[in-house]
């Protein structure tokens, strides 16, 4: 008398699954629901119908998002034909490396914990937990500018692309952009503007192609687009689970991407303008330190408190590479490539920096010298030589 | 109520869920053979420019340290 009830298509691909007793009860939930409807013509069938109780919904949803994740996993191992290491084999392996410290500079009273370089390849920012953010002349190691901060844990600065203004940002939730001034007498507190706002510590920040906008991350689990002058909120990025804790804006002049990594152990890559995740990549086994594009955009590297770094490639949607020994037990804290994108260094917890080779996945060098642990790395915009910052209080320019 | 309004908080999280899944479920991919080969070609295109893995004479190194002039 009632019309054989079919299980729609999408129950099908979830019996494939494993059965739990989810599945099973959203298999009755949805037969029970499909056999109402038939009887609709009956206002009370209807009203029953209506009254779906909301956990039903949201196990249906639940059950679909899980088909999703699957068939997401099913996509991409379909294109997973080789290994990275695989093709790069007939490639000529890399030498001997030999980099030497150029440069230490000392001067912070407490932890380093970031740094940047200014476009003009020799200036240097860095701020450390003490609150002072200082300029530095890496040539001559002279500092040109120090700013003391009302926070301490000054986790995040950035050099503007113009070299006349540096963002700062940590515990006071806030990011403040301070122009650089030729006069060295000059309080630069003075002429200080507060551009963003989080409810959380601010955990990293860069400028966008020009001094106008900034990007940051924070602790509240957001990033967020700012507008320089007016202070306003261009842009937030919703979708990590907890603390987001780096970020990197794609490289290309027209690219308008970037990818940040949080404590929810997943690298999200956005879109700046819509502020929709548009990729998003789960494999790291702990807190994501550190994320930085490939040179040429379409791939990005991470470094975590899993003791390992990866590679992923933005084309292939999946993690292309591995960089990790069974003597490295501590957590990277940050990561950057060489010019060419063969390198990448990464500054450990456990004192050290780790040059791996891209490509075939080994280690190539490994780079003492700090006395505490590597906080922060980046490599020079030419190229020519990179700058590790640590808790030992120094930074160290090498190449 | 309020349980009506958390569970209704819920399904608009779990839908946000699902549909941002979706949208990373149906995007072009490439195969890890030819991503490898582009990566790969970069580097070999690049390799040549980079200063870290070529090395650069010592004229042309400003972190080089000078030595001092010597007055004769």
């Amino acid at each position: 008398m009632y019309p054989s009830i079919h299980p729609s298509i999408h129950l099908s691909t979830l019996t494939s699954i494993s059965s739990s007793p989810v599945i099973i009860y959203v298999h009755l939930a949805v037969q029970q629901l499909q056999t109402l409807c038939f009887l609709a013509n009956f206002p009370l069938a209807k009203m029953a119908a209506q009254e779906v109780q909301p956990s039903e919904t949201i196990a249906k949803l639940k059950s679909e998002s899980e088909a999703l994740k699957t068939k997401l996993e099913e996509e991409r191992a379909k294109l997973h034909d080789v290994e990275l290491h695989q093709v790069a084999e007939k490639v000529d392996p890399l030498g001997q490396f030999v980099m030497k410290t150029r440069r230490t500079l000392k001067g912070h009273g407490n932890k380093v914990l970031c740094m940047d370089w200014c476009k003009d390849k020799r200036r240097i920012v860095s701020s450390s937990q003490d609150g002072k953010v200082i300029v530095w002349d890496a040539f001559t190691t002279n500092k040109e500018h120090a700013v003391t901060m009302p926070c301490t844990w000054v986790m995040a600065c950035a050099y503007a692309p113009s070299g006349c203004a540096v963002a700062c940002g940590g515990l006071d939730n806030k990011c403040s952009v301070y122009p650089l001034s030729l006069d060295k007498n000059e309080n630069l507190a003075a002429k200080k503007k507060s551009v963003a706002m989080h409810t959380n510590y601010l955990s990293a920040c860069s400028f966008t192609n020009s001094d106008m906008q900034i990007l940051t991350s924070s602790g509240d689990g957001t990033c967020a687009l700012w507008d320089v002058e007016s202070g306003q909120l261009l842009q937030s990025f919703h979708g990590h689970a907890a603390d987001v804790l780096c970020l990197d804006l794609a490289p290309s002049e027209t690219g308008n991407t970037f990818v940040s990594g949080g404590c929810d152990k997943k690298a999200n890559v956005w879109d700046m303008r819509s502020g929709q995740c548009i990729q998003s990549f789960e494999t790291h086994e702990s807190d994501i330190n550190s994320v930085r594009y490939y040179p040429s955009g379409d791939a990005f590297a991470s470094g975590s408190d899993d003791a390992t770094c990866r590679l992923y490639d933005l084309r292939a949607d999946r993690e292309v590479a591995i960089y990790s020994k069974e003597s490295i037990i501590f957590g990277a804290s940050s990561v950057d490539f060489s010019l060419s994108g063969r390198l990448l260094f990464g500054g450990y917890n456990d004192y050290t920096i780790n040059v791996w080779d891209v490509l075939k996945g080994t280690r190539v060098s490994i780079l003492f010298g700090h006395e505490n642990r590597v906080s922060t790395l980046r490599v020079s915009p030419d190229g020519t030589a990179f700058c590790s910052g640590s808790w030992d209080h120094t930074l160290r320019v090498r190449e | 109520m309020s349980s009506k309004k958390q569970s209704s908080n819920n399904i608009a999280q779990a839908r946000r869920i699902v549909q941002q899944l979706r949208i990373e479920a149906n995007i072009e991919r490439i195969k890890v053979s030819k991503a490898s080969a582009d990566l790969m070609h970069y580097c070999g295109e690049h390799a040549k420019y980079d200063p870290l893995l070529m090395g650069i004479p010592a004229s042309e190194n400003p972190f080089k340290d000078k030595k001092p002039c010597i007055i004769l």
